[in-house]
């Protein structure tokens, strides 16, 4: 279960990719854990860091003054790939409180919301905008408020749309088993049933 | 007067309305789950959450564990297993005796990759709802089943409540037709289809793959297709059940007996979709026209013909995927407008949930037999179970391998996803019968061609990349 998410402020870093795939985000070889912390110094290890270990120059997420950044501004279609949730794990280990992207992986966007991450669909001219600006200011601090399905930056806001049960459980930090274990007499009911239907 | 036919429904729509426990306005859908594989990587921290709240696996009977992602496939032990992994592995045998789970083990003579031993074992039918915290659930969809991937935070609702919260994705209809050349197989199939859509293609969507191409295939076929589903970006694929599917699953240790059997069956047939049933998008591609595909790039939708030259980014249109093109020729080391037959590789890796099953292997050895793998070359076979292992050795298949200097390995998911050592070099180039290509997937800095088991078989023993044809015509 995740802390509630109602608005947020911060400055964006731009990763400008298409199809970043969460063996991208997080290595298979850092997988071999059993806990959900941690995982933020791997994030886009390869990305990050050469062989040696040496920050690769260029990388987004290593440039300066990037610190204390909660936004990834993305390309298309983020999250592709493998159902890891330990991507999700990283991106929120690593600071990361949301995602903005034009398109997200369907398994992807079902683990960021269950992480407290918001992935924000918005299409892709306003993400361009939102990159020219953050290229334009790295400082630039966006604010969203989920309450609002609101974001703004300098002078502007767009509207983003989330499905609404998303919207709630980040607003009130709904625990989904917890939501699911209310239902237990219809699965009970239902279990009766489908053993009648379906006895093998 | 008139009574209204019922509507026509989609293979996916009769499961899925099927499997609804609860449906509500702006909320997802509660469904039932008939059958959860779990295995070591996925899994810890769902089974800690169960702990944590004091909740107990619901149906530990509709549960089946095993180790694949992080085993060694050198030995059967887990004396040359990384220390975290072998943790990971000891971790889900104390979860699995925890909460009575059924486990196929390390020692165990049913362990294999999970999407091998699910239908081997019969425990995967058609018209089941399957769930698994691993994108290549989508496997078990070739048996008419609506299967899919979770997270772990998923894999922790159904151990507690056999039940996932899903919005009702959308149907994408596949139609394939024609029949396939020599040397061209299901994996040829999939790689053009996912050139043709893209990885983003299926989003939201379940694929069902239709067609008289589809229907001539084998089950050990219809999985190698259904289980790259997910690299077109699709929630699911599937393949309406039929005879070939019924006669695969008869007589398997956990597919129903007897009278049950033909009960099932009966039942079995009457899910694929109805005459005239629609679906929200649809795509054809003709069979007879295609021929051994390949990747050239780093995800699985940069597939060519393989006697295709490197597509150039400088000819697309869109500025993302031309940049995207060229950032992955470049990792890839490639020049644009160069004919990939001919480049040399350094492994050819046998094996993966896509391409490790018996029929595989054969399709490998009947190109390996009487050759050697090429000087320089490391070829590596590892079965998908090991109980295709033994029916591989059974075979003589082991052998094959063995003489023309190929390395015959234990069950596991290996080299695909190298999270048990088992992994390339930086630069390295490998064909690989695996499922994605991604930057680093083999290794840090290895190079992935994603092909069939006869073209990365020929690779092996030419040790570059070669049109299976040329070798199979040349006989």
């Amino acid at each position: 279960m995740a802390a509630p998410f109602k608005t947020l402020q911060s400055r964006a870093v731009h990763l400008p990719m298409n199809d970043v795939d969460t063996d991208q985000i997080i290595p298979a070889r850092f997988l071999t854990g059993t806990g959900r912390t941690g995982l933020g110094a791997h994030l886009f290890a390869d990305l990050r860091f050469d062989q040696a270990g040496s920050p690769r120059k260029g990388f987004p997420l290593n440039a300066p003054g990037i610190e204390g950044a909660q936004i990834l501004l993305a390309g298309k279609n983020f999250g592709c790939g493998s159902s890891r949730e330990h991507a999700a794990w990283a991106l929120v280990d690593f600071g990361f409180r949301a995602v903005i992207a034009p398109s997200f992986a369907d398994i992807f966007r079902g683990n960021a919301l269950k992480n407290g991450l918001l992935p924000i669909q918005l299409d892709s001219d306003e993400t361009a905008t939102i990159a020219e600006a953050v290229k334009a200011d790295p400082s630039i601090l966006i604010s969203i408020s989920l309450e609002d399905q609101q974001l703004e930056w300098a002078d502007t806001a767009v509207m983003f749309s989330i499905e609404p049960f998303a919207r709630q459980c980040l607003l009130h930090g709904v625990d989904e088993l917890g939501y699911i274990l209310r239902f237990q007499r219809e699965i009970e009911t239902f279990e009766r049933r489908h053993k009648a239907e379906v006895p093998s | 007067m008139l009574s209204a036919a019922p509507r026509p429904r989609t293979l996916f729509e009769k499961i899925w309305e099927r499997h609804l426990v609860r449906e509500e306005a702006g909320a997802p859908s509660l469904l039932y789950i008939d059958l959860h594989l779990v295995h070591e990587v996925t899994s810890p921290q769902a089974f800690e959450g169960l702990r944590r709240r004091g909740l107990r696996v619901r149906r530990p009977e509709r549960t089946l564990a095993t180790v694949d992602h992080s085993i060694p496939t050198s030995g059967s032990g887990l004396e040359e297993a990384d220390p975290l992994a072998a943790e990971q592995i000891r971790t889900l045998g104390r979860n699995v005796r925890e909460f009575a789970i059924p486990f196929h083990g390390l020692g165990d003579q049913a362990r294999g990759i999970v999407h091998v031993i699910g239908p081997e074992l019969g425990r995967t039918h058609p018209g089941m709802t399957i769930v698994c915290g691993d994108s290549h659930t989508s496997t078990h969809g070739a048996f008419g089943a609506l299967a899919f991937g979770i997270g772990t935070t998923e894999v922790e609702h159904v151990l507690a409540t056999q039940c996932v919260l899903q919005r009702k994705p959308k149907t994408f209809e596949v139609r394939i037709d024609g029949s396939l050349s020599r040397g061209v197989s299901a994996k040829d199939i999939i790689l053009a289809l996912l050139a043709k859509v893209g990885v983003a293609g299926g989003t939201g969507h379940v694929f069902e793959y239709r067609g008289g191409a589809i229907r001539g295939l084998s089950m050990e076929e219809r999985m190698t297709i259904c289980n790259m589903s997910i690299e077109g970006g699709a929630r699911a694929g599937m393949i309406a059940p039929d005879d070939v599917t019924f006669e695969y699953l008869a007589g398997r240790p956990s597919a129903p007996g007897g009278a049950a059997f033909d009960r099932a069956v009966e039942r079995w047939r009457r899910l694929p979709s109805d005459e005239g049933a629609a679906y929200d998008a649809s795509v054809t591609l003709d069979a007879t026209t295609l021929e051994p595909m390949i990747t050239y790039g780093t995800n699985p939708g940069m597939g060519i013909p393989v006697t295709a030259p490197v597509p150039d980014p400088a000819a697309l249109v869109d500025e993302d995927t031309r940049r995207a093109s060229a950032r992955a020729l470049e990792y890839m080391g490639l020049a644009p407008g160069r004919p990939l037959l001919g480049h040399p590789v350094d492994v050819v890796f046998i094996g993966s949930c896509t391409n490790s099953r018996l029929s595989d292997l054969r399709l490998a050895a009947s190109l390996m037999k009487h050759r050697t793998v090429a000087p320089g070359v490391r070829a590596l076979v590892v079965p998908g179970s090991q109980q295709v292992k033994r029916a591989a050795e059974e075979e003589g298949l082991d052998a094959v391998f063995r003489s023309a200097g190929a390395e015959w390995r234990e069950s596991g998911c290996s080299m695909c996803i190298a999270m048990n050592g088992d992994r390339l070099g930086e630069g390295q180039y490998a064909v690989s019968t695996s499922n994605r290509n991604f930057e680093g997937r083999q290794g840090p800095g290895g190079r992935t061609f994603l092909a069939s088991p006869l073209t990365a078989a020929a690779a092996a023993v030419t040790g570059v990349i070669t049109d299976v044809r040329t070798i199979l015509n040349g006989r």
